[in-house]
């Protein structure tokens, strides 16, 4: 499992750049972000501006595309959690919050299902999952990695997304997983804003190569 | 929701109707205009309440990205000063003293990068208002300071799908998510629940619009 920090890191940046093709106002968001610089050529194809394909297309066309991936990731996330759930490797306050999570993780699966059908599209298939259940901690590390990624994964496809509403629905949901992945952070002792005042994008390509060892089958 | 309101207490969030908010020249900008009808708005019908006022407010008076960036310096202004004042007047010690710094560090760097980016789009950054923020002791500021990060993630989530830009929605997005992860991290300060609820948006988000009509008048 990769660090969150290498999943946001450069390769992310770059593409951050590439969206604005040039463009002067994120370079001014960018400096006084005090961002690093960095030189990496790890750098993926631009979102999708114009013609070009989308980063989704895999999972249907526009917004449809961008619901499914989530909904995918959403799916994943709420397996995981209802795993934890069931390992008893948890008791006490630690287990409702871990229940509580993937109680909201399970509406974001019903929402996104339901805003995929209302455009027309057909929803994504739940993807069968495996996830390490080792001990207390190695779980809590891997909520934490799955948060962040998750909240990433939104922030990601925000300028995406053409539907107003579709996008006010994503928001109301990416700030969710923000708020969970700074409550695992918290748990876990580590910062709550890894990225620092300003959280970076995930691609899809990145997210997916990242919860591949979960998905059997 | 609608027992909030109906109940002998009057307000969702009365810290939100005591906070004030003044201009040197006693000459409010637009920007303050809005930030005291959210207020308001969150004040009566919780912290949730103020991203449905937002978005109709922006909606109503046709806003660019500059408005409404200007309205997001704005509420980073209140949140900067806020914390920053907080680093004596809260009374913090240990692990709450750290994240009153951070939080303090990160609302001024989104107070700069907003700055940047109105300049870069050709606007003009708003003043920074007066603020008053009614609170004592190390309870009142964390009370007081949950009321902000909630309506800080109600705010942009609700200004966000009215942004033109695709690179100033996802510099918002960054920014958003991380709102949203001090709510959570303040909250647990709190003992509460970091993610009350699965969507950052009320439960019946028609019947808020209508309930802040009065406002937006």
């Amino acid at each position: 499992m990769a660090d969150i920090k290498q999943l946001a890191g450069p390769q992310s940046r770059r593409k951050f750049l590439a969206v604005g093709g040039g463009s002067t106002v994120l370079a001014a968001f960018l400096a006084a972000c005090g961002s690093d610089s960095d030189s990496s050529s790890t750098g993926t194809t631009a979102m999708s501006s114009g013609g070009d394909k989308s980063e989704t297309a895999e999972f249907g066309k526009g917004d449809i595309g961008i619901l499914n991936y989530a909904l995918t990731l959403e799916y994943l996330e709420t397996a995981f959690y209802a795993d934890v759930v069931k390992s008893g490797l948890f008791k006490g306050a630690d287990l409702e919050t871990i229940r509580k999570f993937g109680q909201e993780e399970a509406e974001h699966v019903q929402a996104l299902t339901q805003a995929v059908k209302s455009l027309g599209g057909k929803p994504a298939p739940e993807p069968k999952a495996e996830f390490p259940l080792k001990n207390a901690k190695s779980v809590l590390e891997l909520a934490g990695t799955v948060e962040n990624l998750g909240a990433a994964a939104y922030l990601g496809q925000a300028a995406n997304i053409e539907s107003p509403e579709v996008l006010a629905s994503a928001l109301a949901i990416h700030s969710v997983e923000g708020r969970h992945a700074a409550a695992l952070n918290t748990l876990l002792g580590e910062t709550i804003t890894p990225d620092g005042a300003f959280a970076k994008p995930a691609d899809v390509k990145t997210v997916l190569k990242s919860v591949e060892p979960f998905i059997v089958g | 929701m609608s027992d909030r309101v109906t109940t002998n207490e009057q307000f969702a969030t009365p810290e939100l109707a005591a906070v004030r908010i003044e201009e040197d020249s006693g000459d409010l900008s637009r920007s303050d205009v809005l930030l005291k009808g959210a207020l308001a708005a969150g004040a009566v019908y919780g912290a949730l309440a103020v991203g449905p006022f937002v978005r109709k407010a922006l909606a109503m008076t046709g806003s660019s990205d500059v408005d409404i960036l200007n309205f997001a310096l704005t509420l980073e202004y209140l949140e900067s000063k806020f914390y920053e004042e907080a680093k004596s007047r809260a009374k913090a010690s240990g692990e709450l003293k750290s994240l009153v710094n951070l939080l303090a560090s990160d609302e001024k760097q989104h107070v700069e990068a907003l700055t940047a980016t109105i300049k870069q789009l050709g606007g003009k950054p708003v003043a920074e208002p007066k603020f008053d923020f009614p609170y004592s002791g190390t309870g009142g500021f964390l009370k007081l300071a949950q009321t902000f990060e909630d309506t800080g993630v109600s705010a942009y989530n609700g200004a966000a799908p009215m942004i033109k830009s695709k690179e100033v929605l996802a510099a918002a997005g960054g920014i958003v998510q991380v709102e949203a992860r001090h709510a959570a991290a303040i909250r647990l300060q709190n003992s509460e629940e970091p993610a009350p609820a699965a969507f950052d948006t009320p439960l019946d988000e028609k019947q808020v619009l209508k309930a802040v009509e009065p406002f937006l008048a």
